[in-house]
């Protein structure tokens, strides 16, 4: 549905070609909430950005169901722009505007009529749950609920795709919590193609079905996000992961020195992640083991567990076979 | 009262008082007509702004600077032609009302231009990415948003017009400095000349009061 083919951007800064894109390839599919991870300076906001045109590449071609949106006019851009929301970090609504009004602006400017717009900013505060605060003004909202202005906003006319730049960073954990399970349910409901941009792993873990990861202005990594975030490859990409996880490596490399035997680590995912893999398998094949670290959570809507063990006596051999066998992926950090 | 004040005329006072009064009212209304559009103007040729048209901008800028800088009575007196071409006379509140709103609405379209400036550029970009119009975005987002700063430069343009008008009462202007200069500093009344102060210190009282209500009632931070 949204289509980057070979987008460099570049900004002038003091007559100086600052580089922030470097030749971007990037497919995001309909309905889908697409997770873009990466550092502060690493291009994210300005890759967004460009989704809508509110940035213009230097080169390279944004393709939105098709059409290569960089061939619009002004006009054709507007009405483009119509059928993209946009949330943002500091939520951006007009101070001098209640909620209701908040809402309704991007409805009075595409022209809707007034008995409509009134029913559909109704409708949109119900869906958001303020309905008791339509007529206070932003000033007098929490970021939680200025967030969910936001997103009432951001849908009034009705948009297929759905830009969140940095929309959870400005709140606290459970605000984060209630805002993205919002915006988890909104993309179900309306089929909803949602761009989530953060520089927190948790953030697309909780949500996201792709991501990509951004660095330096290129994408180095991408695919479905259970497997980024149980494998990830790029070492920009484990920092990411190993910050969510709150796992300092050095710490866990040091700790191994005193364990004997094999040391591996087994990922569970979906269905596996509840079997009682491991105890039949040390039965079956004599081995002994010890979990040095685990952890067992979601990805998603699916459960996944991922075990550091060390395994000694028996054959060891046997027990990796057989853990492949059961669907789990099996790494040898250790021989 | 009447002890202390032998030389004042109360009716004086009070018909120099309407002139003021009446000249204030006329040039701000068209100062504010004026300087508003130049004021939006000014910001949205500036740099990295929504037109940034940096030629266009130096061009007006220039002449707000240039007009600026002119002291107010040098203005008065250059002006003298244009006013009897524009209103038929240089003098008496008509006459004052050209010079008055030529030296204040650069100054105003300063303030409002410093106004728009403060709001916050994320709320641009949250229009823009609705699919508005640069026009849409000044009247549906920029001018509502600046509200509050607007209205606290129109308050100080209006102070500066009082002393502007007190001023043009050099040049015949009529109103409150008219009264001030005739009897108070040319005939020695110095009586009259505290009453005329004192009628002017309560009117910028009143503006101030008046400009602070309407950016409080307009405040929603
Ligand atoms: N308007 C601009 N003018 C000049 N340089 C810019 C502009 N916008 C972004 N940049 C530069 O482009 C690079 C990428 O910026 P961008 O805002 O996209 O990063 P980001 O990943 O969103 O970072 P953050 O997490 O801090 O928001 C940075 O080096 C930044 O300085
Ligand atoms: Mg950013």
């Amino acid at each position: 549905m949204i289509e980057f083919i070979d987008v460099h951007k570049s900004f002038k800064v003091d007559g100086r070609d600052i580089p922030a894109l470097n030749g971007i390839d990037l497919k995001i599919e309909a309905g889908q909430i697409f997770g873009i991870i990466g550092h502060s300076g690493a291009g994210k906001s300005t890759l967004v950005r460009h989704i809508n045109l509110l940035e213009k590449p230097t080169r390279g071609r944004i393709l939105i169901g098709g059409e290569d949106i960089t061939a619009r006019d002004a006009a054709g851009l507007r009405e483009m722009r119509r059928g993209i929301g946009m949330i943002f970090q500091h939520f951006n609504l007009l101070s001098s505007k209640t909620v209701a009004e908040n809402i309704a602006f991007p409805l009075r400017l595409a022209g809707t009529p007034t008995a409509k717009i009134h029913q559909r900013v109704n409708e949109l505060i119900a869906r958001v749950g303020l309905e008791e605060h339509a007529r206070k003004y932003p000033a007098q909202l929490s970021g939680g609920q200025k967030q969910r202005v936001g997103i009432a906003r951001a849908l009034a006319t009705g948009p297929r795709i759905l830009l969140c730049d940095e929309a959870t960073s400005a709140l606290d954990p459970q605000t984060t919590q209630s805002v993205l399970q919002l915006l988890a349910e909104i993309n179900r409901e309306f089929n909803l193609t949602i761009v989530v941009i953060t520089h927190e792993m948790d953030v697309i873990r909780r949500i996201g079905d792709r991501v990509a990861v951004l660095d330096a202005g290129r994408v180095v990594e991408t695919g479905p996000v259970a497997d980024v975030f149980l494998h990830p490859q790029h070492q920009t990409t484990q920092r990411f992961v190993r910050e969510a996880e709150n796992v300092d490596e050095q710490e866990e490399h040091a700790a191994f020195e005193h364990v004997p035997g094999r040391i591996i680590r087994l990922t569970f995912r979906g269905e596996s992640t509840y079997q009682p893999v491991l105890g039949q398998v040390a039965r079956e094949t004599g081995v002994d083991f010890s979990i040095l670290s685990g952890r067992i959570d979601r990805i998603k809507d699916t459960p996944y567990g991922q075990l550091t063990l060390s395994l000694t006596d028996g054959q060891p051999d046997a027990a990796l076979q057989r853990f492949a066998a059961a669907g789990l992926t099996v790494e040898v950090l250790r021989a | 009262m009447n002890e202390l004040f032998v030389n004042v005329d109360w009716s004086d006072i009070w018909q120099a008082t309407q002139d003021t009064l009446l000249m204030l009212g006329g040039s701000l209304l068209f100062t504010l007509i004026l300087g508003l559009p130049l004021g939006v103007l000014l910001f949205l040729t500036g740099p990295r702004q929504l037109l940034d048209q940096p030629a266009a901008y130096r061009v007006i800028a220039l002449i707000v600077n240039v007009l600026r800088s002119i002291p107010f009575v040098i203005l008065l007196i250059v002006l003298i032609p244009f006013t009897t071409w524009l209103v038929g006379t240089s003098l008496g509140v008509l006459g004052a009302i050209p010079p008055l709103v030529i030296g204040a609405a650069p100054f105003f379209a300063r303030l409002v231009e410093t106004a728009l400036r403060e709001v916050d550029r994320g709320i641009i970009e949250a229009t823009q990415a609705m699919g508005a119009s640069t026009r849409q975005i000044v009247f549906g987002a920029l001018l509502p948003e600046a509200r509050p700063g607007i209205l606290a430069g129109a308050t100080i343009t209006a102070i500066t017009l009082v002393s502007y008008t007190a001023m043009s009462g050099l040049i015949g202007g009529g109103g409150l400095g008219d009264l001030a200069i005739r009897y108070g500093y040319q005939r020695f009344q110095t009586d009259v000349m505290v009453v005329t102060v004192l009628v002017l210190i309560v009117l910028v009282q009143l503006l101030q009061m008046i400009g602070d209500k309407l950016v409080r009632h307009f405040s929603r931070r």
